[in-house]
C-alpha cells in the first residue's frame, strides 16, 4: 500500500440542521451552517493554500495564506475564519490572490533554511508543498538579516527534535497541545521577531509535555520531527493497523520505508482515537526489533539448564509429547492454557479452542482474570452482558462524569484527552480515588468533588451514594418501572435505604465527609446525563464484582443507561482484554459468554469442531497454580502473558510453575514466566500479525501485517501446529477464516467479517441481523437480560487488615510511560521517564519513618518483602502508599497477597497491609531473583554450543 | 478454599435463606472446577470447620 495521506479539510466539521449552499470557483457546494469557506472548498476538492489551519484545530487565521475573494465584498478574507453563507460566491484563485500568497510565503521563507527550498530538497513538509503551490522560486530579501537560522535545536526528547530554524510560529503545535491533547504544555513566548515556541522555558523533556506527538503531527514545517524519520528517511508506504497497548485501541498508520517501520502515525479515520495518540502507541514501538527478541524456538529439560535453540518442529513436537505424557500419567485435566489479552481475537480463539478440543478440558483462562473479570460477572448479572455500555464518543453528550478507581491520563491517555475536552466544555466531574490523580486538578479542569476514600471501601461508598438517591427521592421511578425487575428493585431499595448504608455511617469506613458524598450523589442523579468510567480501582478488590453491581444499581436507579452520554464504562487495561473475554478464554464459558453447561451451545461447538467437549468449568489461573502446588496440575501453555510478574504473590506463582513438568511459554522475550519454562516458542509483535483487536468500547478493529513474523511462524500458526501435534489438526488458510468461524458460532459476532470491517472501518459488537453495522450504545430500549436486575451489595470489609506490624495500606497501579509488566516499554526510550518503580508515600508517613526523597526503603507484607526508592508525594493520603509493577527487578507482586474477589478470584492488588522502613540493601527476594534470572535465561546458541 | 467459600456465602447472605443457599450452590457449580468441588465436599465430610452456614448448606446440596 502506498503512503496514505488523509485529506485535511482545514477546519473542524460542523454539525447543524441548517444547510447553506454556496459556490466555490463556480462549483456549488452545500454544507452545514458554521462551516468555514476553507472546509467547504475542500469538500468539492478545492485545496486552498494554508499553513496554520488543520481540521483537528479551531480556525486561527494567522498565516494569511488562505486568503480568498468573495463576490460583493471588499478585501481578501482568510477562508479558515470566514463562515460559508447562503448564496456566497467565492474565488480561490486570482492574480491578486496569487501575488498576496507569494508575498506572504516569501516572507516566511526569508527565515527558513534556504537549502530546504531548493528543488533538490524534495517536497516533504507542508511548508515545502505550499512553496511549490504558490510558485515561490526566489526570496528577494536574502538571508543576511536578523534571523533564527542558528537557533539551538532542542534534542532533549528521545523521540522528536525541535529545530527552531524551521519554525514559522504558526501555533499549530501549541494549539494541538491545548485542543487535542489538553495538556497545555506549549506556548508562544515573546513578541514580534522574538516570538518562539516554548515548552515553558524548559527543554521538552523537562517540561509538562507528555510526548503524545500531537505537536509533531501538527507541525507543517518539520520544525518538530520524529527522530526516526531523521535517522531512517521518509516512509514510502503505510499499513493501517491497531495499537497493541491499552484498551483504547487507537488506529495507526504504520509508515514504512521498504520493510522497516519508520514511524507510527495516528490514523484520522480511527473511530476510537480520531487521529490522536499517546507516547506509547506513537513512539514506543522500538521493542519490536529490540536485541532481546527471541526469534528461535528453544527447549530444555530442566529450568536450571541453559536454553537450546531448536527447529519449530522439534519444539512443537517436544511440547506435545510432554503434554501427552503428562495427561497419560496424571489425567486429562492435568494441563491447561492461558490466552493473551495482547494477542488477536483470532489467536485467542484458537488457544481456547485447542485447550477445549485438543487438551480435552476447560482449563483455559486469560489475564482478564487479574483485571476485569469482575466487570464481566457484575455487568452480566445486572444488565445481561459482559461489556461496557457506550462508545467513547458518548462522553461528548455527558453532563456529569464520575471516575472511579481509574487514572485515565496515565492509563488511557487518548480517551482522557477526549474526556478533558468535554470537561473543559463544562461537564461536571466527580472522582472517587484514594490518590489525587491528575484529573483532580489540571489546566482548566478541576473536579467538583474528589472523594478520597480509603482503599477497600468502594462498596461502602457506592452504597452511600445510592442511599442518598433513594432516600432523597432522586430515583428515576419511570425508568425503573419500565426497564427493571421491580421486585428486585424494591428489595434493593429497602436494603440501601437502611441507615447503615448512609454517608454518615460509611464515613467511618471510607474516611470521606458525608456532606461531600451527599453533594456528589445529588450531582450524579440530577446533573443531566451522568456517565461512570472506571478502572482496576474498582475490580481489583475482594468485593470487585459487588462494586461493579453497585455501580450498575446506581446507574439503573437514576436512569443513566440505554442512551448517549451515560452508562457504565470499564476502561480496559490491555489492548484486547475485551476481545480475549469475548473469545471464550474463561474456563466456564464458550465464545460469546455462554456457559459450558448449556447443552445447545456446547453441541453447536461440538458439531463445528467435531469433538466431544466438557460440560464442567475448568480451572482459573489461581486455581491452576494451587492445583500445581497440590500436584494435580502439571503442564501449561502460556501465550503472551507473564504471570510471574503480573499476578499476585510472586513466590506462590513461581512455586506453582516450578512444580509443573512442562511449561510452554510463547512470547517476544524471555519474560519472567519463561524462567520457569521448558519450551519457548517465539511470538510475534502486532506489526507482524493479521487479525483483530476489540477495544474497551467493544470496537473490533483490524490488525494488519506490516512486516513478516521475525520467527518465521505467526502466533496463530504456532498454536495450530501445537494442536495438530496433540492430535487435533485445525485448518485455516488465513486469520479471516478464523473470524468467519467465530461469527458462525457466536450470535453477537454473527455479522462480523474481515470484509465488513474493511467496509466500515471497525465494528462494535453486537453485530448481527438486528444490528448489521454494530452497536455503539447498548441497552437502548431494554437490557440484554430483559429487565435490569438490582443486586443487594452488602459492604464486607476485606480480610486484609492493617495491624501494628503492617500499619499502612499499599495500593498498586500504572503510569503513563510504562505498560503492564513493561516487557515492551522497558525496551524503549520510555525508560527515560520511569526507569524504576518507586514507592509514593505521604510526607507525614515518610517523616515518621525518617524517610527522605530517593531513600531506599523496604516494603514488607505478610507475603514478602522488596526494596525500592521512596518518592515523597502529597498525592497520597496518610496511611496509604503506592507503587507500580512495571519493573521485574522491583517485584511489586512479591508483596501483594492471594486475597481475591469473591466471585471471580480477581486479585486484591489494591489493598495490601504493609510496613515501610529505611533499607540499606536489596531484599532477600531481589538478591535471589537476580541469581535465578541469570541462571534461567542462559541460551546455548549454535555458535556457542560448538565452542 | 474455606476463605473463598465464605466470601461467596457472605455475598448471598443478604438474601432470604433459600435464595442464598441456591445462589451459593449455583456459584459453586458454575465456577468451581470439579476437583475443587470434590475437595470442599470432602472437607465438609470431615466436619467443615470454619465454613459459613450458607456454604455448608450449599456443599450439602453439591453432595446430593
Amino acid at each position: 500500500m502506498a503512503l496514505i495521506r488523509e485529506v485535511d479539510y482545514g477546519t473542524p466539521k460542523q454539525v447543524s440542521d441548517t444547510l447553506v449552499t454556496l459556490e466555490i470557483d463556480g462549483k456549488p457546494v452545500t454544507v452545514p451552517a458554521g462551516t468555514s469557506v476553507m472546509r467547504a472548498a475542500a469538500e468539492v476538492g478545492v485545496q486552498i493554500p494554508k499553513l496554520c489551519a488543520s481540521d483537528n484545530l479551531k480556525a486561527f487565521g494567522s498565516c494569511r495564506l488562505c486568503l480568498v475573494e468573495v463576490e460583493g465584498r471588499k478585501g481578501t478574507p482568510a477562508s479558515c475564519t470566514t463562515p460559508a453563507e447562503q448564496g456566497m460566491k467565492v474565488r480561490t484563485q486570482s492574480p491578486k490572490l496569487a501575488k498576496l500568497r507569494l508575498g506572504v510565503m516569501e516572507l516566511y521563507a526569508s527565515d527558513f533554511p534556504p537549502e530546504l527550498l531548493k528543488p533538490s530538497a524534495g517536497v516533504n513538509s507542508e511548508f515545502q508543498e505550499m512553496a511549490v503551490a504558490v510558485g515561490l522560486s526566489k526570496v528577494r530579501y536574502g538571508y543576511s538579516g536578523k534571523n533564527h537560522q542558528n537557533a539551538e535545536k532542542d534534542e532533549s526528547n528521545p523521540y522528536f527534535s525541535f529545530d527552531p530554524s524551521k519554525c514559522i510560529v504558526c501555533s499549530r503545535c501549541v494549539r494541538a497541545c491545548d485542543e487535542v491533547q489538553g495538556t497545555l504544555a506549549l506556548t508562544i513566548d515573546g513578541r514580534g521577531f522574538a516570538s518562539q515556541v516554548s515548552a515553558g522555558d524548559k527543554p521538552f523533556l523537562e517540561s509538562e509535555c507528555v510526548s503524545c506527538g500531537a505537536c509533531v503531527q501538527a507541525c507543517p514545517t518539520d520544525s518538530l520531527l520524529e527522530k526516526t524519520v531523521i535517522a531512517k528517511g521518509r516512509p514510502d508506504r503505510s499499513v493501517v493497523t491497531t495499537c497493541a497497548y491499552c484498551g483504547v485501541g487507537c488506529s495507526f498508520k504504520a509508515e514504512l520505508r521498504g520493510n522497516e517501520v519508520v514511524r507510527m502515525m495516528p490514523f484520522k479515520d480511527g473511530k476510537a482515537n480520531h487521529g490522536h495518540s499517546c507516547v506509547k502507541g506513537r513512539f514506543a514501538w522500538g521493542y519490536a526489533t529490540h536485541k532481546d527478541r527471541i526469534t528461535k524456538p528453544m527447549v530444555r529439560a530442566k529450568i536450571t539448564d541453559p536454553w537450546r535453540e531448536v527447529s519449530w518442529e522439534e519444539a512443537i513436537g517436544h511440547a506435545a509429547s510432554e503434554f501427552k505424557r503428562i495427561q497419560a500419567k496424571y489425567g486429562r485435566d492435568s494441563i491447561g492454557g492461558i490466552t493473551s489479552s495482547r494477542c488477536t481475537n483470532e489467536e485467542t480463539y484458537l488457544v481456547q479452542k485447542m485447550v477445549r478440543a485438543a487438551f480435552g478440558n476447560n482449563n483455559t483462562d486469560t489475564c482478564a482474570r487479574v483485571c476485569h473479570s469482575p466487570t464481566g460477572y457484575g455487568m452480566n448479572t445486572t444488565l445481561g452482558t459482559s461489556a461496557g455500555t457506550q462508545n467513547f464518543d458518548s462522553i461528548e453528550a455527558a453532563d456529569v462524569v464520575m471516575i472511579i478507581g481509574a487514572n485515565p491520563t496515565d492509563a488511557h491517555p487518548v480517551f482522557a484527552s477526549q474526556m478533558k475536552r468535554r470537561l473543559r466544555e463544562g461537564a461536571r466531574l466527580i472522582i472517587l480515588d484514594p490518590r489525587r490523580i491528575d484529573l483532580v486538578k489540571s489546566p482548566h479542569i478541576q473536579a467538583d468533588y474528589h472523594l478520597p476514600l480509603l482503599p477497600g471501601t468502594n462498596v461502602a461508598m457506592i452504597n452511600a451514594l445510592a442511599h442518598v438517591v433513594v432516600t432523597e427521592g432522586l430515583v428515576d421511578e419511570a425508568f425503573v418501572k419500565e426497564r427493571c425487575d421491580v421486585a428486585a428493585f424494591e428489595q434493593w431499595r429497602k436494603f440501601i435505604a437502611e441507615e447503615r448504608n448512609s454517608p454518615e455511617v460509611a464515613e467511618k469506613f471510607t474516611g470521606v465527609p458525608a456532606a461531600d458524598v451527599r453533594a456528589a450523589a445529588r450531582m450524579y442523579a440530577t446533573g443531566g446525563n451522568a456517565a461512570i468510567y472506571y478502572g482496576l480501582g474498582v475490580t481489583e478488590h475482594s468485593q470487585g464484582s459487588t462494586m461493579v453491581m453497585g455501580m450498575c444499581n446506581l446507574a439503573m436507579a437514576t436512569g443513566n443507561l440505554g442512551k448517549n452520554g451515560v452508562g457504565i464504562n470499564p476502561l480496559r487495561g490491555q489492548n484486547n482484554v475485551q476481545g480475549s473475554c469475548d473469545m471464550g478464554s474463561f474456563p466456564h464459558e464458550f465464545p460469546g459468554y455462554r456457559h459450558v453447561s448449556q447443552t445447545a451451545v456446547r453441541e453447536s461447538f461440538e458439531a463445528a469442531w467435531k469433538v466431544a467437549l466438557q460440560s464442567e468449568p475448568g480451572l482459573r489461573i489461581p486455581n491452576m497454580i494451587d492445583a500445581a502446588v497440590d500436584g494435580t496440575f502439571k503442564g501449561i501453555y502460556i501465550q503472551g502473558e507473564d504471570i510471574v510478574q503480573s499476578d499476585p504473590n510472586t513466590q506462590h506463582i513461581s512455586g506453582g510453575l516450578a512444580a509443573m513438568e512442562c511449561v510452554v511459554v510463547q512470547d517476544l522475550f524471555l519474560n519472567e514466566t519463561a524462567s520457569y519454562a521448558h519450551v519457548f516458542l517465539p511470538g510475534s509483535t502486532f506489526l507482524e500479525k493479521d487479525g483483530t483487536f476489540t477495544n474497551a468500547e467493544r470496537r473490533i478493529s483490524r490488525v494488519r501485517k506490516a512486516i513478516e513474523p521475525m520467527a518465521g511462524l505467526g502466533d496463530w500458526e504456532a498454536t495450530i501446529a501445537l494442536s495438530a501435534a496433540m492430535g487435533y489438526p485445525m485448518h485455516y488458510n488465513h486469520p479471516s477464516e478464523i473470524m468467519d468461524e467465530i461469527a458462525r458460532l457466536t450470535p453477537t459476532f454473527k455479522g462480523v467479517s474481515f470484509e465488513k470491517i474493511e467496509q466500515l472501518g471497525s465494528i462494535q459488537w453486537p453485530c448481527n441481523d438486528k444490528a448489521p453495522e454494530g452497536t455503539p450504545v447498548m441497552h437502548i430500549g431494554g437490557f440484554v437480560r430483559g429487565k435490569g436486575r438490582f443486586m443487594i451489595t452488602e459492604f464486607v470489609p476485606t480480610d486484609e487488615r492493617t495491624t501494628g506490624r503492617f500499619p499502612l495500606i499499599l495500593t498498586t497501579g500504572r503510569i503513563l510511560s510504562q505498560y503492564n509488566v513493561g516487557a515492551q516499554t522497558r525496551r524503549t526510550d520510555n525508560n527515560v521517564w520511569h526507569d524504576m518503580d518507586v514507592l509514593e508515600i505521604h510526607p507525614s508517613d515518610a517523616e515518621n519513618r525518617g524517610i527522605k526523597e530517593g531513600d531506599l526503603v523496604s516494603l514488607a507484607s505478610r507475603s514478602g518483602e522488596i526494596t525500592l526508592p521512596a518518592r515523597i508525594s502529597e498525592r497520597m493520603q496518610p496511611g496509604v502508599v503506592y507503587t507500580t509493577f512495571h519493573h521485574a527487578m522491583t517485584g511489586a507482586n512479591v508483596v501483594t497477597t492471594e486475597f481475591s474477589d469473591w466471585a471471580t478470584n480477581c486479585p486484591e492488588y489494591k489493598v495490601t497491609a504493609v510496613q515501610v522502613q529505611l533499607a540499606r540493601h536489596l531484599s532477600e527476594w531481589q538478591e535471589h531473583y537476580r541469581e535465578t534470572r541469570r541462571l534461567t535465561t542462559r541460551i546455548e546458541r549454535e555458535s556457542t554450543a560448538n565452542d | 478454599m474455606v476463605h473463598m467459600a465464605n466470601q461467596i456465602a457472605l455475598f448471598f447472605a443478604s438474601y432470604p435463606k433459600d435464595e442464598a443457599v441456591a445462589g451459593v450452590t449455583d456459584h459453586f457449580k458454575k465456577f468451581w472446577e470439579p476437583r475443587m468441588r470434590k475437595q470442599i465436599v470432602e472437607y465438609v465430610a470431615h466436619g467443615g470447620g470454619g465454613l459459613h452456614e450458607l456454604a455448608l448448606e450449599a456443599v450439602k446440596h453439591l453432595s446430593n
